[in-house]
């Protein structure tokens, strides 16, 4: 993996990260990025491209400062991960790795529950969900209200 | 049958059709490839030469009982969203559990290929938004899939009389296991769109080819030996109609010794004839396209059949950012051999690269070359006997009860019958002339008892040939000089022949 794919994944559990910081239970962790931010601050990465793209990618709305800095807080905190020298070593991408991976028997054991599925859509047509047209792509930045535009 | 090779040369159609966005006109012969593979420009009235690549993206659903991560049923054309587990719909808690059967398919056709099998393979999750994706991400083997670096061999005709065939090599760059999605149908009329999940989940084998080939033809014959494979080793039904065997083209061109050009995806490709006169409108299109001083975008276009050309597809929202992370729900797949197999192991939990690996059945390229020797008959007409479904089971059973050669019965087969059933979109199976009758026939016709235009007459009777008994019912009618009773002679006939 070349360092950029790696780095590409660290950010990728970042943002995981970064929508469970929103849920609030982030005490602990505020701590250890409060820690953090002793190390040089990367605002260069996140950038208003980087968050638009995001928006549109990943339909998440950072909303206001505090969520883009909630953001760069655990961009500053994964990327502590690189002074760490990890030349020549199998990044490790699931701590499931020395799992036994389980193999199903290729049997019929589910299915047949349309109406108790259905039960959940908000519009349906004779056993079919509704969706609209088409994908309706988030509007440009101009074209948005978001608080990015501000930035 | 086997596909006619390129043997000409590209031109643009100089004829246009009477506007809109598609030439009517049909292309001439495509591009000069030469038997080594890899076109052979030639330059055409002061226009510089045109290179033509295409590669292929072939998506195979395999046969299985239950699909890839789940327990619902695979089954085609059922009450829609009845065959929808929890996990299938993305409902929050479940989790994917790997069916051994859709494993055992995809090594199967990565040995059938030629391929490494990676005894090591990983899941990934693809990201994007559709509604036939409830979970907003396909499950998929980016990575590293489950096998690589194989090799697919296919056979073309280089001139019009089929007498000369020519071996081609096309890479298999991967092959990778993944999920289909759910299928959309596009209301439009109330601007809306239905979703039947039924699909969703099922499992897939996506064979990538590397572009290695040059025109439609080539594209086609490669695809249909593919076809050929995989409905031998069992592992897909692979039927186009049915959806079964998906393909995108990868399609560009470029001037000899030039970097190569923007290529262009071609979606929504439904049979191997509308494969090759796809790729073949592609080439074209872009050769016109550059000569005229225009560009080629890199996008994805759809193929109209009805308009026989490609049209850029409207939903599509530039470069997607698929933003590949881990299946973390999947620890990575251990394949075993022979040799790594663990001692006291739960078999069920295991599967065996060898043992799979002496269990493969004669692939076509081995059924053809084993009829070639045992009956000496021509390469082209094994060709034609494994290509047409039960074609070479009828074969091989007259040919076991008649005294006729075969190389007189293939004959036989392949002009009076064959085309019969091409007429009456019929297989060899479904044959009014069974095989115990045809060898019947031929062993008359071995023993002098009845004459080659007789044979004939009859093989056209048994296919329903009206003007036929006819022409019998006159010549009873001769024969009792006009008294039997017309109407009881043609019930008489009839049932006879129906025996």
């Amino acid at each position: 993996m070349t360092p950029r794919n790696r780095f590409r994944w660290r950010v990728m559990r970042v943002l995981a990260l970064c929508r469970w910081l929103r849920g609030g239970t982030v005490r602990a962790l505020r701590l250890g990025a409060a820690a953090a931010s002793s190390a040089p601050p990367s605002q260069d990465s996140v950038t208003v491209e980087v968050l638009d793209h995001l928006e549109r990618l990943a339909l998440v709305d950072f909303r206001d400062a505090e969520g883009v800095e909630r953001l760069r807080e655990a961009v500053r905190f994964a990327e502590r991960l690189r002074e760490v020298n990890t030349e020549g070593i199998e990044p490790l991408d699931s701590v499931l790795e020395d799992r036994c991976l389980y193999l199903r028997e290729d049997d019929v054991t589910e299915g047949n529950c349309t109406a108790e599925l259905l039960k959940n859509a908000r519009e349906k047509v004779e056993e079919y969900f509704v969706a609209p047209p088409g994908n309706i792509p988030l509007p440009e930045l101009e074209e948005r209200d978001t608080f990015l535009k501000g930035s | 049958m086997a596909a006619r090779g390129c043997g000409g040369v590209w031109r643009r159609a100089l004829q246009r059709g009477p506007g809109g966005s598609c030439s009517a006109s049909r292309p001439r012969r495509a591009v000069a490839c030469n038997a080594r593979g890899g076109a052979v420009p030639v330059g055409q009235s002061g226009l510089a030469p045109w290179v033509p690549v295409v590669g292929l993206e072939i998506h195979a659903q395999i046969t299985s009982n239950s699909k890839l991560f789940s327990g619902s049923q695979v089954q085609f054309a059922a009450p829609p969203n009845s065959l929808v587990s929890f996990f299938d719909a993305s409902l929050p808690g479940t989790l994917p559990v790997l069916n051994r059967r859709c494993v055992e398919a995809a090594v199967m056709t990565g040995l059938a290929l030629n391929c490494t099998i990676n005894k090591k393979s990983l899941f990934d999750r693809k990201h994007y938004f559709y509604a036939d994706l409830p979970a907003g991400y396909q499950i998929t083997q980016q990575r590293v899939p489950i096998a690589v670096n194989g090799s697919l061999s296919y056979s073309l005709c280089i001139d019009n009389k089929m007498s000369q065939m020519v071996t081609k090599t096309v890479r298999i760059k991967q092959i990778q296991l993944e999920q289909d999605s759910g299928k959309s149908l596009h209301d439009d009329a109330r601007s809306q769109t239905l979703v039947d999940l039924n699909r969703a989940g099922v499992g897939l084998m996506e064979v990538v080819m590397e572009p290695d080939m040059c025109c439609g033809e080539e594209a086609a014959a490669a695809v249909r030996e593919l076809q050929l494979i995989l409905q031998t080793l069992g592992s897909s039904q692979a039927i186009m109609a049915e959806g079964q065997l998906r393909v995108d083209a990868n399609v560009s061109v470029h001037h000899p010794g030039e970097p190569y050009g923007v290529r262009t995806e071609v979606k929504n490709i439904n049979s191997i004839r509308f494969l090759t006169k796809a790729v073949d409108y592609e080439i074209q299109r872009q050769i016109k396209e550059l000569e005229n001083g225009g560009t080629v975008v890199n996008e994805t276009r759809a193929f109209d059949s009805k308009l026989g050309c490609t049209v850029p597809m409207r939903d599509k929202e530039g470069k997607q950012d698929y933003r590949f992370m881990p299946e973390p729900n999947l620890p990575p797949l251990i394949l075993y051999d022979a040799k790594s197999l663990p001692a006291n192991v739960n078999h069920q939990q295991v599967v065996n690269i060898d043992w799979i690996h002496e269990r493969l059945p004669d692939l076509p390229s081995v059924k053809r070359a084993k009829l070639v020797e045992l009956y000496g008959i021509l390469p082209e007409h094994s060709f034609t006997l494994v290509n047409e479904d039960g074609l070479m089971e009828f074969f091989e059973d007259v040919v076991k009860r008649t005294q006729m050669k075969p190389k007189k019965v293939i004959g036989w087969i392949l002009s009076d019958l064959l085309s019969h059933l091409k007429q009456h979109s019929l297989t060899a199976n479904e044959s009014p002339i069974s095989s115990f009758l045809l060898a019947d026939l031929l062993n008359l016709l071995e023993n002098g008892d009845i004459s080659s235009s007789a044979a004939k007459q009859v093989m056209a009777i048994k296919e329903g040939n009206k003007k036929v008994i006819n022409k019998l019912i006159g010549l009873v009618r001769k024969a009792t000089r006009g008294r039997a009773n017309p109407l009881l002679v043609k019930q008489i006939l009839e049932k006879k022949l129906s025996e």
